[in-house]
């Protein structure tokens, strides 16, 4: 057994995230499989994401499974008040894997301590999205490769969770990290304990100018409307924060531009037409890299 | 030496006697056993005490209470040189010192209101002990200082 659950980025070593990577590598073509024709994976969304679930229902097609989806929170008895930890062990019963999506943090783990089937974290509050992770490293691998880069993270690194999962994850690999915010949105004092526990090298900056010339890799994130009490300072911040052709002339020509989608404006789509976009195939990648880790805990 | 200090608050006759805390804390030591006088509990409390042990110490005699290992737990966040003596008529009957745990289990609430230990869930709160403070094991939170603010109470 690879791991009983996907809770967090940080509960993976080197090892562990290069065997998702490689198996995904054997996922990524047009074939579909069949191994999994008796697995259903029950879909437990406590907040709207249809990529992400959508995502995770082509995986488990893709491996010959199915899903069950309680559908929409309202519609649900978890609107009559029921604990999560009751919902968890009745899907249990009906499921051979959980994927939870929550908008609390440290939902996953509760999740997991009340079942025995596998819990997969899709993403708890401001806190983890390790999937997304495992994606994006699978696109920086077939990019960049994993070791000698800098990486540029930027935007709201505060409430960004794929962020605080890509962050710690990386300092699996010998890279230098960048991350690039309004001090408002800097990371916040827990993630940053992770990466200095870790040892990793890393850099804070409020703009970008001064450390694009370095960057291999720049994971552009989405600053939120809501995060500012005025709509002159959003507007400030998020145009400040965004990236056109014009501030890519200092670049790297391989420069990979990565984003976990949805973009609002912070990606001028003049960049989708150069070889520095990298977002779509991204988010394509989403599929290999979870049918390997759905391969791998069913 | 020590026994002349005790004596300075004076001795208890049932209770407990939280010795060599760290110099300036004995006030937290109250707010963590939820002592603010108002419930009539008698209370002692020395503070900057010399010590030959600590250099200054406080110390804090709470009759007729004796420590959970909750509270004792929290205690050792916040004066990990602590000793815990129970008195019984008159007499020291158990003396040890505090030990910080590996984790403190159902004593602090998390400060993240979007934790889910935080939510109406069949979950006790834990939190990992660090070298210095400590960790909301669900979602990570930091708790540094001010511990006392973070019991939670009943
Ligand atoms: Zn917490």
């Amino acid at each position: 057994m690879w791991h009983d659950h996907v809770l967090t980025a940080k509960q993976f070593s080197r090892a562990d995230i290069e065997t998702v990577l490689d198996r995904a590598a054997d996922f990524d073509g047009p074939t579909g499989d069949t191994r999994h024709t008796d697995s259903l994976l029950g879909l437990l969304f406590f907040e709207p994401s249809t990529r992400t679930k959508m995502s995770f229902e082509t995986a488990i097609k893709r491996l010959g499974g199915d899903t069950i989806d309680m559908g929409s929170v309202g519609s649900s008895s978890v609107s009559k008040g029921e604990s999560l930890a009751d919902t968890v062990r009745v899907i249990e019963g009906y499921a051979d894997a959980l994927v939870l999506r929550h908008p609390k943090q440290g939902a996953a783990k509760m999740a997991s301590e009340f079942v025995d089937v596998p819990v997969i974290n899709a993403g708890d509050g401001a806190g983890h999205h390790p999937t997304q992770t495992l994606l994006d490293l699978y696109t920086i691998r077939e990019n960049a490769g994993l070791d000698d880069l800098s990486i540029g993270i930027m935007g709201d690194l505060k409430y960004g969770r794929t962020v605080h999962s890509l962050a710690q994850a990386l300092t699996n690999f010998e890279v230098t990290q960048h991350f690039v915010s309004p001090e408002s949105l800097a990371l916040p004092p827990t993630v940053r304990y992770d990466l200095d526990e870790a040892g990793a090298s890393v850099e804070e900056h409020t703009g970008l100018d001064g450390v694009l010339p370095d960057l291999d890799v720049l994971y552009v994130t989405r600053i939120q409307r809501e995060r500012f009490p005025d709509e002159n300072e959003y507007r400030a911040v998020a145009s400040e924060y965004g990236i056109d052709l014009g501030t890519l002339e200092n670049a790297k020509d391989d420069l990979s531009i990565m984003h976990p989608l949805p973009r609002v404006d912070e990606i001028d789509p003049a960049i989708d037409d150069t070889d520095h976009a990298t977002y779509f195939e991204q988010a394509h990648n989403g599929i290999p890299v979870r049918m390997a880790l759905l391969d791998l805990l069913l | 030496m020590t026994d002349d200090h005790q004596l300075r608050v004076g001795k208890i006759e049932n209770g407990t006697v939280i010795d060599h805390v760290t110099g300036g804390q004995a006030l937290n030591v109250l707010a963590i056993l939820d002592i603010d006088g108002s419930g009539g509990e008698e209370v002692s409390v020395g503070m900057n005490v010399p010590s030959d042990r600590i250099g200054r110490k406080d110390i804090v005699k709470v009759e007729g209470r004796e420590l959970s290992q909750g509270e004792v737990d929290v205690l050792s966040l916040i004066a990990p040189d602590a000793t815990i003596n129970i008195v019984r008529n008159y007499d020291v009957v158990e003396k040890h010192r505090v030990e910080r745990p590996a984790e403190v289990v159902g004593v602090l609430s998390c400060p993240n209101a979007n934790c889910i230990t935080t939510e109406r869930e069949p979950v006790d709160s834990r939190f990992t002990v660090l070298a210095d403070g400590v960790r909301c094991a669900y979602c990570g939170t930091l708790i540094r200082e001010e511990f006392a603010t973070h019991i939670d109470v009943g």
